[in-house]
């Protein structure tokens, strides 16, 4: 630093303010602890509230409800399982298509597209994130479920005389159906995961690729090398991301997976999600029915903020573990 | 990344806040009468099935009295009777009748039957038409007991027909419904075949598969063939999908069409409170699986105008109304019901 002419020098009136500043400082860290513990506050009030209702079903016959395989809430028998299968088996299949995708997708914005397209595929990708769930389930519907039902029938006798397969892509009359969702919900994930894997790749220090390429690495062994290992947790805390949207998704399952109740190996059949159900039977549920409805919601609720939380630990761990970021 | 958090938690948020939002109702300006008709608003809620015809009856009524201002939102008979129980909604639209854990008390309502519409098995079997299937049939396909087209039971009723061996496909509603609930309610009553029960939902054979909605269903149907399902007029004339004649109570094979549909009104026994039963109605001419709907009223209300209002609008559906009706695919109340109705109607609202 330079010394000044004055003794009495800007910095010094700067000084002056500083008391102030401190009080700001401190009403800001209230302010903004308030707004984060609101959403705490509210997450809470969900989870006791949603609860208190749904208690009556729950407690109606816990362990049907948890693993019961038959929903007649005319009888009030009310078991969740094939929605919970349905939940775990469409999401599942959005994440396999959709992880390899949203990695390749984000690998070539960040190392191999021009720096000029660069920013009109990241648009593009993004846009995809605005189309309202619904649509999806409409094209899904109309669109895509005329198309790939000939597609699944092919396949289901290609694959018919191999043991395994043929249990998991068995014949089929429809298009709506497990495989047919996961499909749609891994387009709706592709930009989540897309996004973050972009900024993950993006944090990558520029030293360690230079490195690479300094030691006659390709640009493929450059990724295998220093970006992937480096990037690793953050792709596993994008794939939780993309996978809590899959759980969630209603509108868009609703349309195309068919509701029917079955916990079978079958993709290509017919079945439901949790998130689904819930919209397919609200309106013209009462009574236990509604309060079984809430209890789904629960369950999902608490499936959700689980993986929430699963995704926030492992992305913080790769914060730790990359240089220079803090969580 | 902070900002994908963020919207994670943004969707939760938005989804707690709708899942705990009802729909909003009720309210009326307070503003004098304007003559003899009624002003203000008024608010329903409920059954999605007479949608198309109440919405219809309310913008033809808007010219007739532009000063009442009517919405109905069709939020399904479930939510419609528990809002009604809230006070809510100065009428309720339901197509089931309420029962303990619905949320309206006992005597605080009174039924008015609106209009009705049959319910179509509708088909897609290129190059079959005008099937034929009896009550015991129906069941059986719709239970997979019967698994191929070419069926000696469907046969047996269809001698002059080809039928080929495609395999049947069931579509059902995935949503809960009225129409589910009436279609089950039919097998059950009719036939000793069924086993499946009725309610809003069943649980159906395995491979059936289910669509949102009548226009769900109509779609499944479209798309699949051999494919069979249940689905109201409305639906299967507009996607103009094959409908299959049902024998009646009297052993005649009858197609759907409305005035099957208002002969089974006029075969039907109308309980005292106005609620009746017109699945399997006695008379040649009437097409067995017929849905009622109704509204529901308050028996006292607080607000005088909305009070005039609703009476105001209901004595319309009842009257002039039911002339709409027909061109929404919805059969008008014979005429003995619908005195019975207006009756009903003056004696809740004075």
């Amino acid at each position: 630093m330079t010394t000044t002419a004055s003794p009495e020098s800007p910095p010094q009136v700067d000084l002056g303010g500083e008391a102030r500043s401190r009080r700001t400082d401190k009403g800001f860290t209230g302010l903004v602890a308030l707004a984060g513990l609101t959403v705490l506050v509210v997450l809470g009030l969900i989870l006791v509230t949603t609860s208190v209702q749904a208690w009556p079903a729950i407690a109606h016959d816990p362990v049907e409800f948890l693993t019961g395989t038959d929903w007649v809430p005319g009888d009030e028998i009310f078991g969740t399982l094939p929605f919970l299968y349905g939940t775990l088996v469409t999401s599942v299949i959005a994440m396999v298509v959709a992880v390899p995708v949203s990695i390749g997708i984000a690998l070539f914005i960040t190392e191999v597209a021009h720096r000029r397209s660069r920013k009109y595929i990241v648009t593009i990708v993004d846009l995809l994130a605005t189309v309202p769930s619904v649509v999806f389930g409409l094209v899904g519907s109309i669109v895509l479920i005329p198309w790939v039902t000939p597609i699944y029938q092919w396949w289901a006798g290609v694959v018919a005389p191999v043991p395994g397969l043929n249990a998991i892509f068995d014949e089929t009359n429809t298009g709506r159906n497990y495989f047919t969702a996961g499909l749609i919900l891994a387009v709706m994930c592709i930009p989540i995961i897309t996004s973050i894997s972009r900024e993950v790749f993006a944090t990558v220090p520029e030293i360690d690729k230079q490195g690479a390429y300094a030691l006659g690495a390709t640009r493929w062994e450059m990724i295998k090398g220093a970006i992937l290992p480096h990037s690793f947790g953050g792709l596993v805390g994008a794939s939780m991301l993309g996978l809590g949207r899959a759980m969630g998704e209603t509108i868009a399952v609703a349309l195309v997976i068919g509701g029917s109740l079955t916990v079978g190996t079958n993709l290509f059949e017919p079945g439901n999600t949790m998130a689904a159900v819930i919209a397919q039977q609200w309106g013209e549920s009462s009574g236990m029915h509604t309060e079984a409805l809430i209890g789904i919601g629960v369950v999902l609720f608490a499936i959700t903020v689980l993986i929430n939380f699963l995704a926030r630990t492992v992305v913080r761990r790769a914060e730790i573990k990359m240089k220079g970021a803090h969580s | 990344m902070k900002l994908n958090r963020r919207t994670i938690f943004g969707t939760i948020t938005a989804g707690a806040l709708a899942m705990s939002m009802a729909a909003c109702g009720g309210g009326s300006d307070d503003e004098a009468g304007d003559g003899d008709l009624a002003s203000g608003e008024i608010t329903g809620s409920g059954a999605s099935f007479p949608d198309a015809f109440y919405a219809a009856a309310i913008e033809a009524y808007a010219e007739v009295n532009p000063e009442l201002v009517v919405t109905y939102n069709a939020v399904g008979s479930g939510t419609g009777k528990s809002e009604f129980g809230e006070g809510l909604n100065d009428f309720a639209g339901s197509d089931s009748l309420v029962k303990d854990g619905d949320g309206p008390a006992e005597g605080s309502f009174q039924y008015i039957p609106t209009v009705a519409a049959p319910i179509t098995v509708s088909y897609n079997l290129p190059g079959v038409d005008g099937l034929q299937l009896d009550q015991e049939t129906l069941a059986n396909i719709f239970q997979g007991a019967i698994t191929t087209w070419n069926d000696d039971a469907i046969a047996a009723t269809n001698p002059d027909v080809e039928l080929p061996d495609t395999a049947i496909t069931i579509a059902h509603r995935s949503d809960g419904s009225g129409t589910t609930s009436n279609f089950t309610k039919f097998l059950d009553e009719a036939t000793d075949a069924w086993t499946l029960g009725a309610g809003d939902e069943i649980t159906w054979p395995e491979g059936s598969i289910g669509g949102e909605k009548n226009t769900g269903v109509a779609t499944v149907i479209t798309q699949t063939e051999g494919a069979i399902g249940y689905v109201d007029l409305a639906d299967a004339s507009e996607t103009g999908l094959v409908t299959a004649s049902i024998e009646n109570a009297d052993g005649a094979f009858i197609q759907p069409t409305l005035d099957a549909t208002t002969a089974a009104l006029e075969g039907a026994e109308v309980a005292e409170d106005l609620s009746y039963n017109p699945l399997n109605a006695a008379g040649a001419e009437t097409y067995p699986i017929v849905a009622p709907t109704y509204i529901l009223l308050h028996t006292e209300y607080e607000d005088e105008n909305v009070a005039a209002g609703v009476k105001e609008f209901v004595n319309y559906l009842l009257t002039d109304g039911q002339d709409i009706a027909a061109d929404n695919n919805f059969a008008p109340l014979p005429d003995a019901l619908r005195q019975q109705a207006v009756d009903a109607l003056n004696e809740t609202i004075a």
